[in-house]
């Protein structure tokens, strides 16, 4: 669940119908309770976090918070600040070492997920953008032109609704919705969950339409070969750096809707400047759904990446 | 950004490790959190606060280690620190710089009280 834009876990539906009863219900007094601060508590993070008990973290720029967002010239900063103190304690406890990664569950099911596409040859592609960047569009011209030569199947994740899902199917390809409800990314577990109710051929492509929402599906791996962000040119070409972490989760950017290029001042040279800075190695390509231009690279891409999706061994590197 | 699926998971491993110690009560929590990670420490405090509410961590300490990001010069072939991930090479302002540190989200440590010490509800 994200504080940033108030998605939560609950409202999970799969083609309309609710997840199983399987999938962890809210904890009580964690989720659904109100969050209040006990009368008279004493801090219980130490003097060098003091809690702002109920306080928006944006009301925390006034307090003396070694956490607290730097506020320089109209501008607050979250990003930085002095390290805590880390006063040793004097008690009888016991101090275990655990290291354990906090997306360590995810990453573990994505694992799983990269392991049972591999062993069927299936290439995935999780492909991420802000809304209305022309995902589905791209996905439906991307099946009519591997029609007959790739089978291909469409996980589609969307907050609400089976439009997207509709659209897919009329060009043919098998479509699976995911509604996250409240969520903003899909997991994977959510897409595993995908797996055993899509009929997905063997060496086929998968392509996943992640929720439109170019910060929080960064972060989650859900067992794909690679990343695609599709940036339009209707958008601002700074995107790359004001959300700098999808640009760097992606193997591959989709500079799409290039057909609008003349009734537009944006400068391709510069979005793509902007996007390498965030991630050198990234592969960019020009597109346009409209006019099929840029098309032909794009589906090589595509063959190539499917001609060595199958490896009976397990797990490929999953993140860098 | 989505701090409060982050304090989940954090909640939950540190309910598998002290369950696993044999201990009821967590005094402290030990958190790498890189600066590249794309975590807000303070969203992350705040979601923590509620999350670990009536759990083996309730009040417990929170102590967050940041990591400094680090970056390779494909020109300089240097490691060199970073802010951000759109950060030139401080030495020859290429922006040929790929992360490689700071990026991490951790569970480091723990300090479980001992067995006898019981919570209080």
């Amino acid at each position: 669940m994200c504080t940033v834009c108030g998605c939560g876990s609950g409202e999970l539906r799969y083609n309309g119908q609710p997840a199983s009863q399987r999938d962890k219900p809210a904890r009580p007094g964690t989720t659904s309770q109100a969050f209040r601060p006990r009368a008279g508590d004493a801090s219980p993070w130490g003097q060098a976090a003091p809690p702002r008990a109920g306080a928006r973290a944006r009301d925390a720029a006034s307090t003396a918070n070694a956490d607290a967002p730097v506020d320089t010239a109209g501008r607050l900063d979250f990003g930085s600040g002095p390290a805590h103190a880390h006063a040793p304690g004097l008690s009888q406890a016991q101090m275990v070492r655990i290291e354990r990664d906090i997306l360590g569950k995810n990453d573990l099911l994505a694992a799983a997920n990269r392991s049972w596409l591999a062993t069927r040859g299936i290439l995935a592609l999780n492909l991420v953008s802000s809304p209305g960047s022309g995902k589905t569009t791209l996905l439906c011209e991307t099946i009519t032109r591997l029609a007959g030569a790739v089978p291909v199947a469409v996980i589609e994740g969307d907050q609400q609704t089976e439009f997207d899902a509709e659209r897919i199917r009329a060009t043919g390809a098998p479509a699976l919705q995911i509604n996250t409800g409240k969520g903003c990314h899909l997991d994977a577990h959510m897409v595993g969950e995908a797996f055993r109710r899509l009929h997905i051929a063997d060496d086929s492509l998968l392509l996943i339409e992640n929720v439109g929402n170019l910060v929080c599906p960064a972060a989650f791996d859900l067992g794909e070969a690679h990343k695609v962000v599709i940036l339009s040119v209707t958008e601002g070409e700074d995107k790359p750096l004001k959300y700098p972490d999808m640009f760097a989760a992606a193997d591959l950017m989709l500079l799409s809707k290039t057909d609008l290029l003349p009734h537009l001042r944006f400068d391709v040279a510069r979005a793509i400047d902007f996007a390498r800075r965030v991630n050198p190695r990234l592969t960019v390509m020009q597109l346009s759904s409209s006019t099929g231009e840029g098309f032909d690279a794009w589906l090589d891409w595509i063959r190539r990446g499917l001609a060595g999706a199958r490896r009976p061994t397990a797990f490929q590197e999953s993140r860098t | 950004m989505h701090e409060m699926s982050l304090a989940e998971g954090i909640r939950s491993i540190v309910e598998d490790s002290a369950h696993s110690h044999d201990s009821s009560r967590v005094e402290r929590v030990v958190l790498e959190i890189g600066a590249l990670a794309a975590v807000e420490v303070e969203a992350l405090r705040f979601c923590l606060e509620v999350v670990l509410r009536d759990s083996v961590a309730e009040s417990a300490e929170i102590v967050i280690d940041p990591v400094p990001g680090q970056g390779w010069c494909m020109q300089c072939a240097l490691t060199v620190p970073i802010a951000q991930l759109y950060d030139p090479c401080p030495h020859c302002g290429s922006y040929q710089v790929q992360a490689t540190g700071g990026t991490e989200m951790r569970v480091r440590e723990l300090m479980l009280a001992a067995t006898h010490d019981q919570p209080e509800h």
